[in-house]
């Protein structure tokens, strides 16, 4: 059996190799951190003009965290691009007789690129929090108020699973193209409206990032979701968890 | 020492490897040749557990290949060029392979040097050439110091000077006592490296021979005759019992007799030569005749089929005739 020290060695050269590694990364910094901060300046300008209701319900956590929705999309790119670049390049076949044992394979790439993932995501988090604090002025939340503290790592914990379950679905689909053609549209728009829509809310607020964001949110007082921010964790991780259980069963029978 | 038993590959329908059994022996070059499309590729990615078998088993030193630790210090395999990202630099394409099979990262630098691409380790290989491609993939192939090579058409692409080199390389890696299994659909090729020959056609195994035994069976060698006094020469000929053949140019082909003789009988009887030429069909042609039934994608000369009156010879007079034809009149 390959060693699987070896194997997580290789996979990181090869993660921190390839240009797309920062290109993604750093966009998702970039463009979480700004647009969160963005709102969050808006916000603040804006809330006179808001009612008693929509002040109460005010949540300048989540709200710091309004560029994520963007983000997380260049964390989909990157958890596709590290999977799917091994058969759009046709590496998959020069990697898979190095590393023949499938399993080892999938898993040391997936650990590698979900720990650098994590790093990001929490660095994410945490600056966009602040920053976007910063911006709201008076309106701020302190990382020492109840479920705070929660909430910033439960953003970093969110898209770093986001770019786990792409990873996972870019396995089962081979395709950078194809895997991007459903993941974006899916987390930009159809999660969006199928968790907003009141009819098909029942449903949509099982969807793997409608459930996920829940550990994002301090103030849930406006909310009728039947699970709570770790509970909406979990059917995160469901979903995660099914997708690489797929992506390996698939990737142990078919022909590389 | 690669064992194959049985070895079995259905796409749908149609059988791509269709029961291959055979052994690639340590210390030689056996060629590994096929039409395009005979299942080659196929059979040397089964080799590496890439691709599933319907059926049957390959074994690597009598081991399976998903259960060596460190495969490529056993195998390395060239397989279809460009397997690899091309945003990566060579350098590091070959490291993240060494660091999975435990390999010293100055191996690295020495088989770029071995392959001559030292002055572009650190380059981004999508600029590489074909040519340079093929260097990278024997660099890989050559990283672990294996035992057992598999090349898959290492030729392609690559300058004379390249080809030379590869063909020094493989004769050496075989003289060091190493396996060493090359796919080429090029007899000629083959016929300068190879000393043991496995052909396949549609996936099925039609020789597995040494290569002089595969000169000696399968390449023709007859005398061409011809004269103005033709049919006196037939007369001779036959007087002395030996079967001549008139081919379509008005000469006489003879078997198994050798040219001196002939040109003595000749001279015994007055009669006048205009050409005694001893003839020897090619290895390529040999290749041809054991593969035409076999070949997957038949090209045509671009010409339109000519009109075959009824009871005409298949051949026409004056026209090359088609893959094989010459090889089946042999057998009439």
């Amino acid at each position: 059996m390959a060693v699987v020290t070896q194997v997580l060695q290789s996979e990181w050269t090869k993660i921190k190799s390839v240009r797309s590694t920062v290109w993604t990364l750093g966009l998702a910094v970039v463009v979480t951190v700004a647009l969160g901060a963005l709102i969050s300046a808006l916000s603040k300008n804006e809330f006179d003009k808001l009612s008693t209701r929509e002040k109460l319900t005010f949540d300048p956590t989540f709200t710091s965290f309004a560029g994520m929705g963007l983000g997380q999309l260049a964390m989909i790119v990157f958890g596709v691009l590290v999977v799917s670049n091994e058969y759009s390049t046709g590496m998959i076949r020069t990697s898979l007789a190095a590393v023949p044992q499938r399993g080892t394979f999938l898993f040391s790439k997936i650990t590698i690129a979900a720990l650098l993932a994590f790093v990001v995501s929490m660095i994410t988090s945490f600056v966009a929090f602040f920053v976007g604090q910063a911006m709201l002025g008076d309106l701020k939340a302190a990382l020492g108020d109840p479920g705070v503290l929660r909430a910033v790592i439960g953003g970093g914990l969110y898209m770093t699973l986001i770019t786990v379950f792409s990873m996972g679905v870019a396995t089962m689909l081979r395709s950078p193209m194809l895997s991007l053609g459903i993941l974006m549209p899916f987390f930009f728009l159809i999660s969006a409206i199928l968790g907003n829509v009141s009819a098909t809310k029942k449903v949509g607020q099982y969807l793997p990032d409608q459930a996920g964001q829940k550990v994002m949110q301090v103030v849930t007082f406006d909310d009728d979701a039947p699970y709570g921010p770790w509970g909406g964790f979990a059917i995160m991780a469901v979903w995660v968890i099914a997708a690489l259980i797929c992506a390996y069963v698939l990737l142990k029978r078919r022909d590389a | 020492m690669i064992e194959l038993e049985g070895l079995t590959k259905r796409y749908g329908e149609k059988l791509a490897v269709d029961h291959l059994t055979f052994t690639v022996r340590p210390g030689i070059v056996t060629g590994f040749l096929g039409p395009n499309g005979a299942g080659k590729s196929t059979t040397m990615r089964m080799m590496l557990d890439l691709d599933n078998p319907t059926s049957g088993s390959v074994r690597i030193d009598g081991r399976h290949y998903r259960s060596l630790r460190d495969p490529l210090k056993v195998v390395g395999a060239l397989l279809e060029a460009k397997a690899w990202h091309g945003g990566r630099s060579a350098h590091n394409h070959l490291l993240c392979l060494a660091q999975s099979n435990g390999i010293p990262r100055t191996r690295v630098r020495e088989v770029l040097d071995t392959v001559g691409l030292t002055s572009v380790a650190k380059k981004r290989t999508k600029g590489f050439s074909l040519g340079m491609g093929q260097r990278l993939g024997i660099a890989a192939a050559l990283l672990g110091d294996p035992e057992i090579l598999m090349f898959d058409e290492p030729v392609n692409g690559l300058d004379p000077e390249g080809i030379h080199w590869i063909r020094n390389l493989m004769k050496n890696l075989a003289a060091q006592g190493r396996t060493v299994f090359v796919s080429s659909h090029l007899m000629s090729e083959m016929a300068l490296t190879a000393e043991h020959l496995v052909v396949i056609g549609q996936g099925r195994l039609l020789a597995d021979t040494s290569m002089a035994a595969f000169i000696a069976e399968n390449s023709r060698s007859y005398v061409r005759m011809r004269s103005p006094d033709h049919e006196r020469l037939r007369d001779v000929l036959s007087g002395a019992g030996i079967t001549a053949r008139p081919a379509s140019d008005g000469s006489l082909e003879v078997d198994d007799e050798d040219a001196p003789h002939l040109g003595e009988l000749a001279a015994r009887h007055r009669i006048t030569l205009h050409e005694l030429s001893p003839q020897r069909a090619s290895l390529e042609e040999a290749f041809m005749q054991l593969t035409a039934e076999s070949v997957e994608y038949h090209a045509h000369d671009g010409r339109p089929p000519e009109e075959v009156p009824p009871g005409a010879p298949a051949a026409p007079p004056g026209g090359r005739p088609g893959w094989g034809a010459d090889w089946r009149k042999k057998g009439a």
